[in-house]
């Protein structure tokens, strides 16, 4: 062999291992994210995710029609029995029973339905991770204080779990009064219990693994190694059920709102106001609650294909 | 004296009436610079022994009994404070498992820094300079680019590089391995064993080392201990030990090594039954049960430790084994004992 394909071997040999270094470095959220993309499921996800946000921010200027704007010839055709929820003229979802345009009314409502959505799970996300976590921290720590303090948050956390959660909602919405803060706090109350215990068990399940173990016969505090090594592992069952939570919350609201308990003020549009309101004109007009329902049920889909998704993509046992 | 002494050290699992004697009066020194073995099967007592050592096992349901002083000190009775002070800086462990061990969301370099900051105080660059020179000393290439990397991106043996890398980041006196190559591939457990013996030899530690693989014995220990269900049956130097086992345990061991140059359709010589197979040491000799010299004197309570044939060799067994191993007419350390991964340098 000559020198200069030698050399000419080494360059390229050097070339390529050049190119590897660059990729090096990945986190493992990052190596999740990866995963993520190249699943299908995850990418219809959060393209209907996408399409929803997109309609909730823009939305309101899109809509061809004002959401109050009345037109009574709709009641009036209503009340002779003919159908004025399917397209005509200008109306795409026609009218409703007060001769409002229902397409304009859907696409100014997706925004109230992402906020009550993101909002409430929020809500539930924030404050429940916060007694998991100090739940879950306590009883690491160990000790006889730890342990009880464990048992006590529990407990409590399981007294709220027993309430079926609607009935638990419907009770917070009835003392609070009707109104929008009202759907996220209800909403958002019924999820702390799910997240508490997710992220306690997480946090229980992590502390006997063994680089638990090894960190504490290096002698690093236990108090470090929960904040360090184990609340950190724990977290990527909280982010995957965050997603899915979100589905149930816009699912939660809009059954708040079927039920007369949502934001009366009728400027306000949402889908599950809507479809409350379709109930009474389902004989004669059912179009009108199918399009709020079809949209709540195809967003609730995106964010339970991306939640599922997440939850593989992080999955330890498929990690490379 | 010795660095650690450990004296008749037992270690029982569970609640009064329901106990079980894991360890059961474990008896040995590890000097500065030695090496000394653990060898048994599973369920021997030999992670126990190193957990409890470390003052890893749990509060509950544990109870321990003898001596094992550290320079001194009995580490039994230390609060879990001083002990916690001790892991990391004057005693440090290797498990088994170097994936599983390592924190899989932070990368290597915080997960060296952080002893670093604990135990000899040394922050931001000055604790990533050290990092890396220490992954440098474990033989890890570009350590700089490693310390920025997960524990997943790092292959099998690399890990266990960097997991020895924190052991010893504070240069402790005694080390623990547990194991520190099974769950390695051959080529790369005699690198982490040559690595080991290198840290020994100059570094002066001592290194306390469980394994089951007596490949791993003749490459590396000076003193071997053959544990059988939590009790040292047969104590001895390497070289005494592969010559001359006593002990039909440690004898049945050695002999149960497959050898390449045995005739080929030569069947394998297993000791028959398992662990379970035991009777108290009390009544007699556990191993009895699985044992092909067992005599009706074996049963009449626990057998002593004696010395019947050199001193330094200890045996717990009435009927000692007299005739050497076949294997052992070839030198401790030769290829064919250690044909599974502990070659020798």
């Amino acid at each position: 062999m000559t020198t200069s394909t030698k050399t000419a071997k080494i360059d390229r040999l050097a070339e390529l291992t050049a190119q590897n270094e660059t990729t090096s470095g990945a986190s493992l959220w990052r190596e999740a994210f990866r995963r993520l993309k190249t699943n299908k499921m995850a990418i219809i996800g959060a393209a209907i995710i996408a399409v929803f946000i997109v309609m909730a921010i823009v939305g309101p200027w899109l809509a061809p029609h004002s959401a109050t704007a009345l037109t009574w010839k709709s009641e009036v055709l209503v009340n002779q029995g003919k159908f004025v929820d399917s397209p005509r003229g200008g109306n795409w979802f026609g009218l409703d029973h007060l001769g409002r345009d229902t397409f304009s009314r859907f696409l100014i409502g997706a925004r109230q339905t992402l906020l009550v959505g993101v909002v409430s799970m929020l809500i539930g996300l924030i404050v429940g991770a916060v007694i998991g976590a100090a739940s879950g921290a306590a009883a690491t720590l160990g000790g006889r204080l730890g342990q009880k303090i464990d048992t006590v948050i529990m407990r409590v956390v399981d007294m709220m779990l027993a309430l079926p959660s609607l009935l638990l909602a419907v009770s917070i919405a009835a003392v609070m009064g009707q109104s929008l803060t009202t759907v996220m706090i209800a909403v958002g109350v019924v999820q702390i219990p799910i997240f508490a215990r997710l992220l306690r068990g997480s946090m229980l399940a992590q502390g006997s693994k063994d680089y638990v173990l090894a960190a504490q016969s290096l002698g690093i505090r236990k108090r470090r190694i929960v904040v360090t090594n184990i609340l950190p592992n724990s977290l990527s069952p909280v982010i995957v059920q965050a997603t899915l939570s979100l589905a149930t919350a816009i699912i939660e609201a809009a059954a708040l709102s079927y039920l007369g308990l949502g934001n009366p003020d009728p400027a306000v549009p949402e889908w599950g106001v809507m479809l409350s309101q379709a109930q009474r004109f389902f004989e004669h007009a059912p179009m009108m609650a199918v399009y709020p329902a079809v949209g709540i049920i195809i967003t609730a889909l995106g964010f339970t294909l991306l939640g599922e998704a997440m939850r593989e993509a992080l999955d330890p046992k498929l990690r490379g | 004296m010795a660095l650690l002494s450990v004296d008749e050290l037992t270690v029982t699992f569970g609640a009064r009436g329901r106990e079980s004697k894991a360890v059961d009066g474990v008896s040995f020194d590890v000097d500065q610079g030695q090496v000394v073995g653990l060898v048994g099967e599973s369920g021997c007592g030999k992670s126990v022994t190193s957990l409890a050592l470390m003052g890893l096992l749990p509060d509950k349901g544990v109870k321990l009994g003898g001596r094992a002083d550290f320079d001194g000190n009995n580490l039994l009775t230390m609060s879990r404070r001083e002990l916690r002070d001790m892991r990391g800086s004057q005693m440090a462990m290797i498990f088994q498992d170097p994936l599983s061990s390592l924190n899989p969301v932070v990368p290597i370099g915080i997960q060296v820094t952080e002893i670093l900051q604990r135990h000899r105080g040394l922050k931001g660059e000055a604790a990533r300079k050290e990092a890396a020179h220490l992954l440098d000393r474990v033989g890890i290439p570009d350590p700089a680019r490693r310390l920025k990397e997960y524990p997943h991106q790092l292959s099998g043996g690399m890990r266990q590089r960097a997991l020895i890398a924190m052991a010893v980041a504070c240069a402790p006196r005694l080390l623990i391995a547990d194991e520190p190559t099974t769950a390695l591939d051959v080529t790369i457990q005699a690198q982490i064993l040559e690595l080991l013996k290198e840290l020994v030899d100059e570094e002066g530690t001592a290194l306390l080392m469980i394994t089951h693989d007596l490949g791993v014995v003749a490459g590396l220990c000076d003193q071997v201990n053959v544990l059988y269900a939590g009790k040292v049956v047969e104590s001895a130097d390497r070289h005494e030990l592969f010559a001359h086992p006593m002990h039909p345990y440690a004898h049945g061991l050695l002999e149960s090594i497959p050898r390449l140059d045995a005739p080929r359709g030569e069947p394998l010589k297993p000791i028959r039954g398992s662990i379970n197979d035991r009777i108290a040491w009390a009544e007699g000799c556990a191993f009895a049960p699985r044992c092909d010299y067992y005599t009706m004197e074996c049963l009449t309570g626990t057998p002593a430790l004696t010395e019947p044939a050199a001193a330094g060799h200890q045996v717990r067994c009435v009927n000692p084994v007299r005739e050497p191993v076949e294997i052992a007419t070839l030198d401790a350390g030769d290829a064919t004992v250690t044909a599974h991964g502990g070659k020798n340098a």
